[in-house]
């Protein structure tokens, strides 16, 4: 274990390890990852592996198109031979009343200036993307066939590999304990298992990302809440698409293994960290998703888990330095959707940390909160 | 009969090639390994390969259902409690 750093990311999930790979890809040595766990141990790999581009803003269209160039390039750009078994059959997104399809209708707008080749459907139309599809009530949808899924291990695991290849110091099991800062300046890590100097740190550290704040004396504004999902066995495909809605709240798609996938926004779940699996998310879960689907009704729900969304004021992330303390940054927040923008932060975060102008133009900082230019997403479930 | 297409899990019908491959890229913590595949079958396969024992790899958690359950049958027993 080296005892100095240029940087030292903390957490190993997608956002800590794809920053680790950009960071080294730039020609930045002596970067260590420290994960408490094992990597994608915690949300990245507890996430419903679902990556779409039919955003509401231009600036997360933006994050999402770019973060998919790179889904489709994976192997080219990171040099690997991991598989991330990309599926791009598209996200359906299910409209329940007339304004929801007003506002599909604003997002595929914003989103066709970027060139995402998303477009509204009729019930009709849907119904032949998803035959099975029960769409009493429905409105209509949107839908892009170019969003999708990719394996949220697999794409840590590569971003993880190919980082290491390129020096990266990765240090799993082992816990970040404190931080020091000095003169608002990062001095170095307390680990358990010994102290590394260094004057940079970056925060990734997912659900605990608050409480890694608090060790450099910031109270950052995000909390975690758990999120259930659960998995079927796996079956010949018969769904193509993710299919969603923010209204009906439910998101369920089949993987390229054949499992389906599912999961729905919780009501009145308390802050904190727990992520113990209920009966009656079970019980909802099932409710919901045979009424939208009913072919599942056959299907063997196999396993059932939870893990934190780190939500932020206006559930858009937060990538910047700190004002307060020097050196210390941020890649925090991401409110349920870290994996799927994950290479575009890591690319950024890679121009923080580098002192380099912003690779895209956008507005992640946390003084948004205060200057009030908070991000109005409307397509967050 | 290929010993490698035997089947370790059911559920999510993983092969036993697939496991030996993923040990053989180093991936031999029972956690990274359940995530990526399945459990139990697997913890004894890494530690034939590590020489570790099955009590230290297997000191990690179970998740329900414990068995596969038909969304068929959850949806029956909310019926039947109302």
């Amino acid at each position: 274990m080296r005892n100095k750093a240029s940087v030292v990311i903390v957490g190993g999930g997608i956002t800590g390890s794809a920053t680790a790979f950009s960071l080294a890809k730039r020609g930045v040595k002596d970067i260590v990852l420290i994960e408490r766990n094992e990597l994608a141990s915690g949300a990245t790999g507890r996430c419903g592996a679902g990556i779409r581009q039919q955003w509401g803003t231009y600036q997360n269209c933006l994050l999402a198109r770019e973060s998919m160039k790179v889904f489709e390039n994976f192997q080219e750009v990171l040099e690997t031979d991991i598989d991330i078994e990309l599926k791009q059959k598209g996200y359906l997104l299910l409209a329940y009343s007339e304004k929801e399809m007003d506002q599909f209708r604003s997002n595929v707008e914003v989103q066709h200036q970027l060139g995402i080749p998303s477009r509204l459907v009729s019930c009709l139309e849907a119904k032949e993307i998803v035959p099975f599809l029960n769409t009493q009530k429905m409105f209509g949808g949107a839908f892009c066939p170019t969003d999708g899924h990719a394996n949220p291990f697999l794409t840590t695991k590569a971003y993880a590999n190919a980082a290491e290849r390129l020096g990266v110091e990765i240090l799993k099991k082992t816990e970040v304990k404190g931080i020091t800062v000095e003169n608002r300046r990062i001095k170095g890590v307390h680990t358990d298992r010994g102290f590394i100097e260094t004057d940079k740190v970056v925060n990734a550290a997912g659900g605990w990302a608050a409480h890694i704040g608090e060790m450099v004396g910031l109270d950052l504004p995000v909390y975690s809440e758990r999120h259930e999902i659960l998995v079927t066995e796996p079956v010949n495909p018969i769904m193509d698409p993710m299919v969603m809605s923010f209204s009906y709240n439910i998101y369920c798609q089949q993987t390229p293994h054949g499992s389906f996938i599912m999961g729905y926004g919780p009501e009145n779940e308390p802050r904190g960290y727990n992520i113990n699996a209920t009966w009656q998310f079970l019980e909802e879960m099932v409710r919901k998703a045979t009424w939208l689907l009913p072919p599942l009704k056959n299907l063997r729900i196999v396993r059932q888990w939870a893990g934190l969304y780190n939500i932020s004021p206006d559930r858009q992330p937060i990538v910047c330095e700190s004002e307060e303390v020097k050196g210390f940054f941020m890649g925090i927040g991401f409110s349920g959707h870290g994996f799927m923008i994950a290479p575009a932060v890591g690319t950024l975060l890679a121009d923080l940390v580098t002192g380099s102008p912003l690779t895209w133009d956008v507005v992640l900082d946390l003084g948004r909160y205060d200057r009030h230019e908070i991000i109005a997403e409307p397509s967050v479930v | 009969m290929n010993d490698d297409k035997i089947i370790v899990c059911r559920c999510e019908d993983i092969d036993i090639q697939t496991i030996r491959n993923l040990i053989d890229q180093g991936v031999t913590s029972l956690d990274e390994m359940k995530r990526i595949t399945c459990g139990p079958i697997i913890a004894r396969e890494i530690a034939m390969k590590t020489g570790q024992s099955m009590e230290e790899i297997l000191s990690t958690h179970s998740r329900p259902p414990f068995g596969g359950v038909l969304f068929q049958e959850v949806l029956e027993g909310i019926d039947n409690e109302e």
